[in-house]
């Protein structure tokens, strides 16, 4: 064998090598093609579109989008629309990418990474589009044998999951639970192991009401050391079965059997219902900062600190991203259509039967249908 | 790299022996095994040329920027050792077993049970590691629970069993034997394959010396398939360190460096860690992601290079 055939090997290596690495960068790209929509408002199904459209993004959303594109599809025969539950932040890295036409994230886009800057340039010529579409009420859960309702203000809640407070008879406990005879059980707090937007809203709801306990950053990643971890919701939900004298946050309707706590909300306990999660936003007031000056981009600032009755502040708000401009005018109706089925009475009420999300109150709509309605399809 | 060379020079022999006829095939087959072998070596520097590039934005990112406001290095570290830890703990389990159900199929089992039991171990590598996660998530680790409770009442005072112990079983411990059973049909299979190659004459002779069967095994099925078993249980660590799935479901990782095995915090492993954030992340958090990756690919690397010293080691003497 040769020095020039090892010279000829080696160089075919780096080249296919090249070949392999560069592969990397490749998006997917979406094509559509006829069909027109009505410009009426409403967005029920009934609108004719067709083409193609991807999305990507919360794993939250899944099972809504699911549904939402079945009935969608079922509606409009030309119509095929695929949903890629990658995680809120590949959805918001795709949708910046182009690589999808629309994105879902439990958190908006925000100035921090630039990342809303990176959308409103995606999205020009035309503007960018963001909208609260999904609130789902997350639950404090526990499993302590023989306590069937527990009460927990918002700083001891903090403490619980801070580690400050061990056990379940702990006076802080005590005092707002009379009756309810406590063990003196070791609190295993339970978190997400795996980074989400749920750890992310509750921490975030953790540090609005108790800034003097829970001191850490607000993040999807949880930030206290030592407590059981576990991935995903079910993991979650599977722990806090499974262990004794354990406390976790999942989202309300994955709960089941398991005990649910109520919070402290001004003078009463509450508990987290469709109803009351949806009100909270209702009486959230938008973020300037997260909107950024872009009049289509609808984000708030949840009242996490709100006291009035018939609210429940620990709640996950997922929104729809896209721009109102795309290539081509079928692929912007088809988006459109979408988003209109998806914020609609119809579509907002199937999402509370197939995922238990919170449906969005009128008030909610009325402010979030301009940006949809901009939409050029 | 050499054996290529030999065997094609060997095959160009033989075609210049035997005339033009069989020239075709020859080189139609030297070039197949040739591209083969370029293929391995461009995948494999392919994975590192996307490793460095997409890792390198995190390797030198500012702790401003990565999770948890640390650097890269205090990152990584805690996952490093989780990995290590995790990977030590499966094959120390692992290997002493795995040389024991070598031993009785190749050496004490009657043939139609070595058989049979031979081919169970080996089925144990076809279940795939989700199974093996859900298994240990809902069966292993709950019937760990009264288990790990003694050790730390009994064994307390041993750092690595200093408790408290977890409620719900999903522990270090638990995660290494899973991670055990798993890497249990490659270490033994490979140990198989060796011992059963020991010379017979040497067998013969260690008996016909006087030796009993357990001498016998000692003196010259044991030394005869060090190596092997070297080699075995070091591919049996590459893949442990690389285990995702169990280790991502199974274990509670939510604490930093510690060598408790049976409490609720346990350092996460490089492979899930990625698994657990990579969804939800975004920007150069993703970088970061894959620079653990780098250090995951080196790690691997060094163990397989330690492997080879050890061996080239042991042939020698």
């Amino acid at each position: 064998m040769s020095r020039a055939r090892w010279l000829a090997v080696i160089a075919s290596a780096a080249i296919l090598a090249l070949g392999v690495a560069a592969c990397g960068g490749s998006s997917e790209s979406t094509s559509s093609s006829g069909g027109k929509t009505e410009s009426e408002s409403g967005g029920a199904p009934s609108a004719e579109v067709s083409g193609e459209i991807a999305g990507a993004g919360s794993t939250a959303q899944q099972a809504a989008q699911e549904a939402w594109i079945a009935e969608l599809e079922n509606a409009n025969g030309g119509a095929t629309i695929s949903y890629d539950p990658v995680g809120s932040g590949g959805g918001r890295e795709q949708f910046i990418s182009g690589g999808v036409a629309y994105g879902a994230s439990d958190t908006p886009l925000s100035e921090t990474e630039g990342e809303l800057a990176k959308a409103v340039k995606r999205c020009g010529p035309g503007e960018l589009v963001e909208v609260p579409n999904y609130i789902s009420p997350i639950a404090i859960i526990y499993n302590v044998p023989g306590v069937e309702e527990l009460n927990l203000d918002s700083e001891t809640l903090a403490k619980i999951f801070n580690q400050e407070i061990k056990e379940w008879n702990d006076p802080a406990i005590a005092k707002d639970n009379p009756g309810v005879e406590l063990p003196s059980t070791r609190i295993v707090p339970v978190n997400r192991s795996d980074k989400s937007g749920t750890t992310e809203n509750f921490t975030d709801y953790l540090s609005k009401v108790a800034p003097n306990v829970w001191t850490h950053e607000v993040s999807g990643e949880w930030p206290v050391k030592g407590g059981e971890a576990a991935n995903g919701t079910s993991g979650v939900v599977e722990a806090v079965t499974a262990g004794e004298g354990t406390i976790g946050y999942a989202d309300a309707s994955q709960a089941g059997e398991l005990g649910v706590a109520k919070i402290k909300v001004g003078s009463t306990w509450a508990e987290p219902s469709p109803e009351a999660a949806a009100k909270v936003l209702e009486l959230s007031k938008e973020d300037p900062e997260l909107e950024g000056g872009n009049k289509y981009v609808t984000a708030f600032e949840i009242d996490r600190k709100t006291e009035s009755s018939g609210t429940y502040p620990i709640i996950l708000v997922s929104s729809l991203i896209g721009c109102t401009k795309y290539k081509s005018v079928e692929e912007a109706a088809l988006v459109k259509a979408y988003f209109e089925y998806a914020v609609s009475p119809e579509g907002q009420e199937l999402a509370a039967e197939q995922a238990g999300s919170a449906p969005l109150t009128e008030a909610l709509r009325k402010k979030v249908m301009p940006a949809v309605e901009a939409i050029e399809g | 790299m050499s054996s290529v060379d030999t065997t094609t020079n060997a095959g160009q022999l033989l075609a210049a022996a035997s005339g033009g006829r069989r020239r075709r095939g020859d080189r139609i087959f030297s070039n197949t095994a040739v591209i083969a072998a370029v293929t391995i070596l461009a995948l494999l520097a392919g994975v590192a040329i996307f490793l460095l590039s997409e890792g390198w934005p995190g390797l030198t990112a500012s702790a401003s920027e990565l999770p948890g406001g640390k650097t890269f290095i205090e990152y990584v570290a805690p996952l490093a050792f989780g990995t290590v830890l995790a990977g030590a703990l499966a094959t120390v389990i692992a290997v002493p077993l795995a040389v024991a159900v070598a031993l009785f199929i190749t050496h004490i089992a009657p043939a139609r049970l070595a058989l049979a039991l031979g081919f169970l171990v080996d089925l144990l590598a076809a279940i795939p590691s989700i199974i093996y996660g859900l298994w240990g998530i809902f069966v292993l680790g709950p019937a760990a629970v009264p288990a790990m409770k003694w050790l730390e009442a009994k064994l307390g005072f041993i750092p690595i069993f200093e408790g408290p112990a977890s409620t719900t079983g999903r522990t270090m411990l638990v995660v290494g034997v899973v991670l055990a059973v798993m890497i249990l049909p490659i270490v033994s299979a490979i140990a198989r394959e060796a011992f059963a190659q020991t010379p017979r004459k040497l067998q013969e002779g260690a008996q016909a010396l006087g030796a009993t069967r357990w001498e016998m095994i000692r003196m010259t099925v044991l030394p005869f398939g060090k190596s092997s078993v070297i080699s075995g249980a070091m591919l049996g660590l590459g893949r442990a360190l690389g285990e995702t799935m169990a280790v991502t479901i199974i274990l509670s990782v939510s604490g930093a460096v510690s060598f408790n095995l049976i409490s609720q915090a346990n350092p996460s492993t490089i492979a899930a860690n990625i698994a657990l954030n990579f969804p939800d992340s975004s920007g150069i958090k993703i970088n970061a992601l894959i620079a653990t990756g780098l250090v995951l690919f080196a790690i691997t690397l060094v163990t397989n290079f330690i492997a080879r010293a050890i061996i080239a080691r042991s042939n020698v003497q």
